[in-house]
């Protein structure tokens, strides 16, 4: 049976889980449209391995970067939830 | 064995299997139907998620495109992958929490409004007919091309295995389908780019030899593509000419327009809680990455082999009788090419004249000197131009036709591998087109029996009627797709997939749920001007520029149709925020369900919000 929100801090719980939402979505626009698009051409003058780095980044570094992403988040709120006692 | 036998046998034998799996799902009520139950495994959900997300156009048509484009295929890569993690963060789990089966299910509760309810079904749909076409469009095409039946008989087979497993087994069935579709696709392109990247790199990880040096060769891979294209004329590999801005708006509406795609979202009700849709999520994009940091890999290898031995070579017709026995034979082709080679020239590639008979590439000899010449042919102005804006596709060279999906589907023959490789690359293919195709069967048979139906216009039907209807719906879309595919040629917004469906995904579906998750204050009136904004402009936009005669100098700020919906995506979020300040509050059920869609475990039924239908639990 669902537990009842009176009895949890969901303002607190809420508010964290928007401040960890808004830091991996820093990171996934810098990865992608900054690494990727903005910044690609200051990034291609260095290499990884035999590929322009931003060049690397649109094609490559992004994907990684953000399946990382998303399993970081599913830790982080797994170890919120436990914070706060929300049941998951 | 040749690869005609192997074609039919994974064919049939990968049907077989999927109706296998869909008597065994047989859905037995609407829970099973329309949400599998609701306790499909986050990592099967995952692989389901991947063969959903990717279709024929992933499969076949991608690393072609981005052989072409270069740097400006990017935009697929990231923003087909990017999309997830907007869906993992912003939606997936908050949609799960709030329990129920459809988007305009949540459209039509948060926003306490049959109106709204009802235009995001027509989103929805649209959305939806738009995309399933081409799908079908790619059945008929991987049957007419490698197994010899008609381009429509391809779709009616097409249709015929799709209606089993849909109509029968639902969203069930539809699942653990697509969990084998997936091992399939993925099989099928990952063994031949391994064998292709060896050739090129002789490194077997494609996603390594993609910054490895050439095969013997004391050059890194992509600096030689550079070299190679730019001295016959081309536009440099790492480079596009595509301004920044463009490049921004199509990766940003292609993501927006993923994570806000309804056959996508529904994938994470599946699952038996928020957690589990935030883990299934990240499955998902490990799956699809997968595929796609191979796909950019194949595409440069492929187009470097495909210089290095088609361009200057010299043509063999298959109409000559060049070793004088009298008849036209395999012999003439190795009699001709021993000739060539003899007298110090290259002869044409064994897999360009095998592929020639599909009639997806060929030689168009311009200027009559027997040799294939791959370098861009000036236009009817005698210049060749790269200016931004031009369609760096529409560029014309003596292989002419040549058919982009050439250069997935003929890599096994390329890479010389055994017949079987080929037939599993078709059935890859038809898993991919057949998978996307099922899940946006469901979006459309849920948005008629349960949105149009039971929540709108018969709210007393019983949960027995409603299963029959969705059967029904079912297996009314599939002879429609069907139809959609059959005529797919004449109808020219089939071909506008990339614009359309992710352009109104992104500007008429994405701020609305968002804001309703994020945004307690939203309100009804809000998300109709929104959802109305984001739909018409959009939808006119693309319209003038693809079909109403409009010219890329006419873009606004210098953006595509393509990219449009990224910008109409804000413009209509912030319509939406400034109707709601205007009018009333949503009532205290709507905040408080809100709020309890954001804390899991929390979900309780709220009157008004819920007295449609009460939300399932999470386990």
């Amino acid at each position: 049976m669902s537990q009842h929100l009176s009895e949890i801090d969901g303002k607190g719980y809420w508010s964290a889980v928007v401040r960890l939402t808004i830091s991996l979505l820093l990171i996934w626009f810098a990865v992608s449209y900054g690494a990727g698009i903005l910044f690609r051409d200051f990034l291609d003058q260095f290499a990884i391995g035999g590929a322009p780095l931003g060049f690397w980044f649109a094609q490559q570094g992004a994907i990684y970067v953000f399946v990382g992403l998303i399993f970081y988040y599913c830790v982080a709120m797994t170890r919120l939830e436990r914070k706060f006692n929300v049941k998951g | 064995m040749d690869a005609a036998f192997w074609t039919y046998f994974f064919v049939i034998a990968t049907f077989g299997l999927y109706i296998g799996i869909a008597i065994w799902a047989k859905a037995g009520s609407t829970d099973d139907f329309y949400v599998a139950g609701h306790d499909v495994h986050p990592t099967l959900n995952g692989m389901a998620t991947a063969a959903d997300w990717m279709s024929a156009a992933s499969f076949l048509s991608m690393a072609g495109l981005i052989a072409f484009l270069g740097y400006g295929g990017s935009v697929y890569l990231m923003g087909w992958t990017g999309g997830f993690v907007l869906l993992a963060l912003l939606l997936a789990p908050f949609l799960r929490e709030f329990g129920k089966f459809t988007v305009p299910d949540f459209v039509g509760d948060r926003y306490y409004s049959t109106a709204a309810r009802v235009i995001a079904v027509v989103c929805a749909l649209f959305v939806s007919f738009t995309y399933i076409a081409g799908q079908m469009k790619g059945v008929g095409v991987a049957f007419s091309g490698f197994l010899g039946t008609s381009f429509e008989l391809g779709i009616i087979i097409g249709m015929c295995i799709v209606f089993v497993y849909a109509v029968w087994g639902g969203m069930k069935g539809v699942t653990y389908t697509q969990v084998a579709q997936y091992v399939v696709l993925i099989f099928a392109y990952t063994v031949p780019a391994i064998f292709i990247s060896m050739i090129i790199t002789g490194n077997p990880i494609p996603q390594l030899g993609f910054i490895s040096n050439v095969r013997g060769e004391d050059v890194a891979m992509l600096d030689k593509l550079n070299t190679v294209v730019r001295d016959l004329g081309f536009l440099e590999y790492t480079t596009t000419n595509k301004s920044m801005i463009d490049v921004l708006c199509i990766t940003g509406a292609l993501m927006f327009g993923t994570a806000g795609l309804p056959h996508v979202i529904i994938r994470f009700f599946t699952v038996s809680s928020a957690s589990a849709a935030r883990v299934s999520a990240g499955w998902a994009l490990v799956f699809i990455a997968i595929l796609y940091t191979t796909a950019p890999a194949v595409s440069a290898f492929a187009r470097l082999n495909f210089i290095d031995t088609v361009h200057e070579s010299t043509y063999i017709s298959s109409e000559v009788d060049y070793d004088g026995d009298g008849v036209i034979n395999g012999d003439d082709y190795t009699f001709r090419a021993q000739q060539i080679t003899q007298e110090g020239g290259k002869p044409v590639p064994p897999w360009f004249k095998e592929w020639e008979v599909t009639g997806l590439l060929g030689h168009n000899d311009v200027n009559g000197d027997g040799v294939i010449d791959y370098t861009p042919l000036p236009d009817e102005n005698g210049s060749i131009s790269y200016a931004p804006g031009m369609n760096q596709l529409a560029i014309q060279t003596e292989v002419s036709p040549l058919d982009r999906d050439i250069f997935v589907i003929a890599n096994p023959s390329i890479a010389s591998l055994p017949g079987w490789v080929i037939g599993l690359v078709v059935a890859g293919g038809l898993a991919a087109a057949l998978s996307t195709a099922a899940g946006l069967l469901m979006v459309i048979s849920s948005a008629i029996s349960h949105d149009l139906c039971r929540r709108t216009l018969f709210k007393n039907m019983t949960d027995k009627q409603e299963l029959l209807t969705a059967r029904f719906s079912a297996a009314g879309a599939v002879v429609l797709a069907g139809l959609l595919g059959v005529f797919s040629t004449q109808l020219g917004f089939v071909a506008q997939v990339v614009a359309f469906a992710f352009g109104l995904a992104a500007a008429s579906l994405f701020p609305i749920i968002f804001l309703g998750i994020f945004w307690k204050r939203m309100n009804k009136e809000g998300a109709i001007a929104s959802m109305v904004f984001g739909l018409v402009s959009t939808f006119a936009y693309i319209y003038f520029f693809k079909f109403g005669g409009g010219t890329p100098d006419q873009y606004f700020l210098g953006v595509s149709p393509e990219g449009i919906g990224f910008v109409f995506m804000w413009a209509s979020g912030l319509v939406g925020i400034v109707t709601a300040l205007v009018t009333a509050p949503p009532p205290k059920d709507i905040q408080d369900l809100v709020e309890d869609i954001r804390v899991p475990g929390t979900r309780i039924s709220h009157g008004a919000a819920d007295s449609g239908m009460a939300p399932v639990p999470a386990e």
